[in-house]
């Protein structure tokens, strides 16, 4: 059995022999992306599973191991952890976690302390926990990030990214229901062969795939007929997870929405222009920002042929760049707005209400620090930019009651259903209970 | 065809029946007492018989509590606040501003120009069952609370947020002994501000206001209240109640199918047979069970006496609770002579009264020796009856629970209104757990919701002994816990489930929210259980349990506090007792006199009682000038707190050749005034600061408060921005900045993301901001050698016609970084003085520690005086925080102000004469994981900790509370 070592600050390390021998249990946040996630990191010989345990014992597990004021994804997270640990499935002596961390000034980058506090409580202190980052955080002797994994990490990204447009874009229109659902799980499981075979990473390999995904789910027979468009924004977490947003997607899905819940790849171009950001406003290293701008550079690559690939396939709506989502938000709140979602979140509302999904729900969690801001507290200043927005921001935790948060949607729906009869007057319109 | 329109909010049930005319042909309005389903069918079959009379119908139905029901049983459904738009197009279309409140909902709509529908957050209270709660708390039916508002003299602040909170400024109110007429008119007026502020945020409401819904049209003082603070004279039209009932009949014309009646009632009947709400095992199999647990605890009894042929000395114990009083009468050998548990119904002085002068007339054999006084009202007691001692409720407690386990390592008391819980470590109390002001739970809210229901609450709690499937309602303030009721009850949990469900509520909201236990054994394992919520059987039943462990629960639990303080008074038995005797009980006279204490700027209302006898009691004062007279010099020269304030009010104005520019005087401005006052004044400017805050200056801004669950400190900024536009101020400099000073503490050096970026917010939310210069743009002052570069372009970009050029701005810039370094010096130059003469004094150290705008009176409601009157020192933590080399925490240490808490906390460790008290304001998440982190950097040296959370109204009785058990427990 591997040897349990510490480091000099006394943290517990992830070892090569526990690499052969442990089990990394990895929290769930979005299905598609995460499903692909994991799989990368089995492929370089990682024992990984990926949680999905639901229910109300989790935030029960949460409310007990963590301060009951901290924000509820910590909450969530935490409590998905000790669930699944306190499930008896595991060997607790070859059991590690995986958690991501971020480094910015949220409460976000405590999330691993917390668990480790969360976990000394349990009397688990055997258990490591691994700190999943891009700034050199907490070394592991028997975890490293290659080029390669970041490389599968980012491949898997986009696509999660297009399967989950299109299956949003698809599935509330299909005329056989349950089709998209299906070619999503074929092609889960089939890029995950792919990178088996160290295959499907290369941008040309990403463009071929992507553009196959795209025509598969073109030829999904559908219906299109008028329905009110939501759109999904808020605290990454709560946004993402159903079980953190009370199936929120679902819930929209049976008032007869069609749901955007804008992918991953805006959210990481954010954490990396943060960073030039930084170095224009505040001053900072030329060598830092030539290297994040390579970078930069690098996923807007990414990120346009994703766009184009969908621009050349047709029909379907395509998402906005990052370059045009940050010029939106030009004058309405500052690029040095970076922690949390910072002005992206104020951003992608204001691109989703533009691009035809004004009616938008932002979800956080009950007391956001960063959602304060730019949630909140620029609904007032979208509405001036753009009147046809019609937001309503919903709080989450761990007492928010459903009736209530589906109550506050349900007024926003009546409201988008009016403004969809004005727009479409005597077309035929679904009904929204 | 007739349309029938069913409103099911999440007390009452409206319903109208229209006719081809939209002729209202019946109408009904009742409360429905939770039994959703049941008033449904009722309802329904009544018009199916009387009104129908076999006619076709249309049946739509609207309303937060109907939604659940119309969708399970394929009902058309409209939403509520939809629906009131439109009724209100049919029957007032001229209306520009609607504001109705429901049960639990607070909603205003604004219909001319442009259409915008708000409605409160899961955090807003300021609704019926808010003014449900508070009649409750007064004891007043609501006509009574509306003909008591009439004859107002004066308005209380009191903060409807929420139930609980308004609670625990009421309580203290009618402790001290203010007039019923003014409580219920502030609580109307608290009412209308909450629903404005929190609504409205920002948009103006003028033009013809429309009230609805019941409070609104039941309640003529509130809409007087409404009124005042609208400026405008709003109409409560006629079927006020009925609109979202209208609005639905009126949806119903689309639909055009009409309903088959017989085929709804019975899916209504089998909704309320579902059962898909949580729940978890009975409480008790059977009675065996029960009976076994009642056995085991009825053996733990206090000796008694008989109180008829007693003679010679007894003792007085008194406990005035928030919502009871408790008293003990002691013989020579501590045993119970005598004892009541009462109400206090607002006003406990009449109650103990009575009780002296019954005891006193009937055995006048008996000599009260000696007598001791706790709880909230023990200062207006001790005052009204010349009672001998006073103690702190902790010390009453620990010294009754002793007697019954004497190596008793935790009490935990579940009051009225208050949860206390505290561990014993060598024979000290240690470790005190108040519940803060969101989760004050407990006792009074099982009643407030017996009652709801239609119970006592001796009933109430006794159906959920054998409830079969208890229902899991979560743990977290009560506010929530009336939509997890009503989910709940949507789902078809009976009362007893819900009865019994409380009860788990109240116990895991004491262990996981207040204690935040994980494991029993981490509380000990010598438990006693006090408070009269644990006469409750089920209680008990569900915290043994949770606890995994069998506690003592006295058969006086009830009343400990009273006991400990009798055991107390007999102890130190005086020579003679002060206590007031009969002549003076039976001429006993009790006047209060309301007026605003002028000595300091906090401009505390004190209630003055006056007493027969020259004595008087003043409450409401946070320190004690108004008691002593005196404008208390002596003491602040150990106070940290007024010092620094002093040395920010001394940057004054310096006329300059660039004109005026505003800084507003909050958040960081509190630590970074000395920079940016020394840098605008070398550069040429005036620099003009908004005022202190005051509860004034915050109503003015409460309008444009975006978010309402933000912290107490930000909002105030909203005021101090509006105070600079009306000071004539048009260039104002608020820069948002993610990154603060490096210290060297710790990981990284941010500010938190509401420090940070709090101008955007004012930014996009202030009209007022309208043509005037308002520079929020990103600064960083962190790089001391690219700030001169970055702020020169950020001036000339900002200031008209301004050209600066790169030396002077870097010559300010050096000005203003050397002149913040001075700042820290003189604080922590003065502080090693202060401390200096603390010790030659042999006074107790308080490090009182927060974040550097804590400083301003309207925040830390003058706690720092508090501390001092009751005989320590307070220095602030940045005092301390150099004195330590970065250390290891265990948390990711990267705020530069929590980065000096955790530096202060360890500091202390090894000085015997300093212990820190954390200031953590409401809603502040990043405190969420600073508190901790404090208390066991703290506790691994065996320090106490002791945590005081402040909000917009702070009651300051559970702050004493605290800050007098620490002292205890020092002294032991």
């Amino acid at each position: 059995m591997a040897e349990l070592k510490f480091d000099k600050n006394g943290r517990l390390l992830f070892t090569k022999e526990m690499k052969k021998e442990y089990t990394i249990l990895c929290p769930m946040m979005l299905p598609i992306h995460f499903e692909l996630f994991v799989n990368v990191f089995r492929n370089c010989g990682y024992t990984v599973e990926l949680l999905t345990n639901d229910g109300p014992n989790i935030v029960q597990e949460g409310l007990k191991y963590v301060h009951n004021d901290t924000c509820y994804p910590a909450l969530l997270v935490i409590g998905q952890f000790m669930d699944a640990l306190h499930s008896g499935k595991y060997d607790l002596d070859r059991t590690a976690l995986i958690i991501t961390q971020t480094g910015g000034g949220c409460r976000a980058s405590n999330y691993i302390h917390l668990l480790r506090k969360a976990l000394h409580k349990a009397n688990l202190d055997q258990i490591p926990v691994i700190s999943l980052n891009l700034s050199g955080l907490e070394s592991n002797p028997g975890f490293s990030l290659s080029l390669s994994i970041i490389r599968k990490m980012a491949a898997a990204m986009v696509y999660g990214d297009m399967l989950t447009l299109l299956h949003n874009q698809v599935k509330p229109y299909e005329i056989n229901p349950g089709q998209s659902e299906k070619l999503v799980n074929r092609w889960t499981k089939s890029l995950s062969g792919q990178f088996n075979h160290n295959d499907g990473m290369s941008l040309k390999e990403q463009e071929s795939n992507l553009r196959a995904i795209v025509r598969e789910f073109a030829q999904i027979p559908v219906k299109r007929v008028p329905k009110i468009r939501v759109g999904v924004v808020g605290e990454i977490y709560v946004k993402y997870a159903a079980f953190a947003n009370n199936h929120l997607e679902d819930f929209l899905a049976e008032q007869g929405c069609e749901v955007n819940v804008p992918g991953l790849m805006n959210f990481l171009l954010f954490k990396v222009d943060n960073r030039l950001e930084d170095i224009k406003l505040y001053g900072g290293s030329k060598i830092k920002y030539t290297v994040v701008n390579w970078l930069f550079q690098y996923l807007t690559k990414i990120q346009n042929m994703f766009c184009q690939v969908l621009r050349s396939e047709g029909g379907f709506e395509i998402p906005a760049t990052y370059a045009h989502i940050k010029k939106l938000v030009k004058g309405v709140i500052g690029y040095g707005n970076k922690m949390g979602e910072g002005w992206l979140l104020t951003a992608e509302m204001l691109e989703l209400a533009e691009a035809g999904y004004e009616n938008i729900v932002c979800a956080q969690p009950f007391g956001c620090l960063p959602n304060h801001i730019c949630g909140k507290g620029m609904i007032h200043k979208i509405k001036a930019v753009n009147p046809a927005a019609n937001i309503v921001p919903i709080d989450y935790d761990p007492s928010a009651t459903k009736v209530n948060q589906e109550n506050r949607i349900k007024l926003m729906l009546a409201v988008a259903r009016e403004n969809l009869q004005k727009n479409t007057c005597n077309e035929e319109v679904s009904p929204v209970e | 065809m007739m349309r029938i329109g069913l409103d099911v909010g999440s007390t009452t049930i409206k319903c109208v029946v229209l006719n081809d005319a939209d002729t209202i042909i019946y109408q009904s309005y009742e409360r429905h007492f939770s039994q959703i389903t049941q008033k449904m069918t009722d309802l329904l079959s009544k018009i199916q018989k009387d009104v129908l009379r076999g006619e076709k119908a249309q049946l739509t139905v609207s309303g937060s509590a109907g939604m659940g029901i119309a969708q399970t049983c394929h009902l058309p459904f409209v939403q509520e606040v939809y629906a009131t738009r439109v009724a209100t197009s049919r029957l007032a279309p001229d209306t520009d501003v609607i504001i109705e409140l429901g049960g639990e909902d607070a909603k205003i709509l604004f219909l001319s120009g442009g259409l915008e529908v708000r409605m409160n957050g899961t955090c807003a209270g300021g609704t019926g069952a808010f003014i449900d709660q508070m009649a409750t708390l007064l004891h007043l039916s609501l006509d009574e609370m509306n003909e008591e508002a009439e004859h107002y003299e004066k308005i209380y602040t009191i903060a409807s947020r929420c139930g609980v909170f308004a609670k625990s400024d009421i309580q203290p109110l009618l402790n001290q002994g203010a007039r019923k007429s003014d409580i219920c008119a502030s609580i109307f007026a608290a009412v209308a501000n909450q629903t404005i502020a929190g609504l409205a945020q920002g948009r103006p409401i003028s033009g013809k206001v429309l009230y609805l819904g019941g409070p609104l049209t039941f309640l003529s003082r509130l809409r007087f209240a409404f009124d005042t603070a609208l400026k405008e004279t709003g109409l409560c039209p006629e079927n006020s109640l009925y609109y979202v009932a209208l609005g639905a009949a009126f949806c119903s014309e689309k639909t055009e199918e009409a309903i088959d009646l017989n085929e709804a009632l019975g899916n209504i009947a089998n909704y309320g047979n579902t059962a898909a709400f949580l729940f978890i095992p009975p409480l008790f199999e059977n009675q065996e069970e029960y009976d076994a647990f009642r056995k085991r605890h009825d053996s733990c009894k206090a000796p008694r006496g008989d109180i008829a042929s007693y003679e010679g000395d007894v003792y007085l114990g008194i406990d005035a609770g928030s919502t009871t009083v408790k008293a003990v009468i002691l013989g020579r050998d501590g045993e119970l002579l005598d004892s009541i548990y009462k109400s206090n119904s607002g006003n406990p002085v009449p109650i103990v009264r009575e009780y002296l002068l019954h005891i006193l007339k009937t055995y006048p054999k008996l000599h009260i020796a000696s007598a001791a006084v706790t709880g909230y009202g023990e200062e207006l007691l001790k005052n009204a009856f010349g009672v001998d001692f006073g103690i702190v409720e902790t010390v009453a407690h620990f010294t009754a629970a002793k007697e019954f386990l004497p190596d008793v390592d935790f009490v935990i008391d579940i009051g009225g209104q208050d949860m206390k819980c505290f561990k014993i470590r060598n024979g000290a109390v240690d470790n005190i757990f108040l519940n803060e002001a969101c989760s004050s739970g407990c006792g009074s809210f099982l009643q407030t919701f017996a009652n709801t229901l239609g119970y006592d609450i001796a009933e109430f709690a006794k159906l959920g002994l054998f409830a079969k499937r208890p229902v899991d309602l979560g743990s977290r303030c009560t506010v929530f816990m009336n939509s997890s009721v009503k989910q709940a009850q949507k789902d078809g949990a009976t009362t007893e489930d819900i009865s019994a469900g409380l009860s788990v509520s109240v116990v895991k909201n004491a262990l996981y929210k207040v204690i935040r236990a994980s494991s029993p054994e981490e509380l000990g394992r010598n438990i006693v259980v006090q408070g009269g919520t644990f006469l409750n059987d089920a209680v008990l039943r569900v915290f043994e349990k949770e606890m995994g462990v069998h506690v003592v629960r006295p058969d006086i639990s009830g009343l400990m506090g009273a006991y400990g303080a009798a055991i107390y008074a007999k102890r130190r038995q005086p020579s003679a007792s002060s206590l007031i005797g009969l002549e003076e009980l039976e001429n006993f006279s009790h006047e209060v006199k309301v007026t605003s204490c002028g000595l300091c700027n906090n401009h505390c209302r004190l209630t003055v009682n006056i007493f027969g006898g020259n004595r008087r009691f003043i409450g409401g004062n946070r320190c004690e000038k108004p008691v002593t007279k005196r404008s208390g010099k002596d003491s602040e020269e150990l106070n940290m707190y007024a010092f620094k304030l002093s040395e920010l009010l001394s940057y004054k104005p310096i006329p300059g050749p660039r004109g005026k520019i505003g800084l507003p005087m909050g958040l960081n401005l509190y630590e970074l005034l000395p920079f940016w006052h020394t840098f605008f004044t070398k550069l040429g400017f005036e620099v003009v600061t908004s005022p202190l805050s005051n509860r004034e200056l915050y109503i003015k801004g409460q309008s444009t408060i975006p978010s309402d669950t933000v912290c107490f400190p930000a909002k105030l900024m909203h005021g101090h921005v509006l105070t600079l536009i009306e000071q004539g101020v048009d260039t104002i400099f608020y820069p948002c900045m993610s990154y603060n000073f490096d210290e060297h503490l710790g990981d990284n050096h941010y500010n938190c993301p509401v420090v940070a970026y709090y101008p955007e917010v004012i930014a996009a939310n202030t009209a007022a901001l309208k043509g005037k210069n308002f520079i929020h743009e990103y600064v960083g002052i962190h790089r001391k050698k690219d700030f001169p570069k970055k702020i020169l372009n950020i001036l000339n970009q900002h200031i008209e016609g301004a050209s600066f050029t790169l030396p002077e701005v870097s010559e300010a810039a050096q000005a203003a970084y050397e002149e913040y370094d001075d700042y820290l010096r003189r604080i922590r130059e003065k502080g090693e003085e202060m401390i200096e003469s603390a010790r030659k004094e042999k006074k107790p150290i308080i490090v009182l520690s927060g974040r550097p705008y804590h400083l301003d009176p309207e925040i830390n409601h003058g706690i720092d005086k508090l501390i001092t009157s009751l005989g320590a020192a307070v220095i602030s933590e940045d005092v301390l925080s150099n004195r330590v080399k970065r250390f290891r925490t265990h948390v990711l240490n990267q705020w530069t102000y929590h980065a000096r808490l955790y530096a202060a906390a360890k500091y202390i460790g090894d000085q015997p004469d300093m212990n820190l008290v954390q200031l953590v304001s409401f809603g502040c998440g990043v405190d969420a994981i600073t508190t901790d982190e404090v208390r066991s950097i703290l506790e691994e040296n065996g320090k106490i900790y002791t945590q005081i959370k402040i909000d917009e109204i702070t009651n300051l009785g559970a702050v004493k509370i605290r800050l007098r058990s620490l002292f205890a427990a020092l002294e032991q």
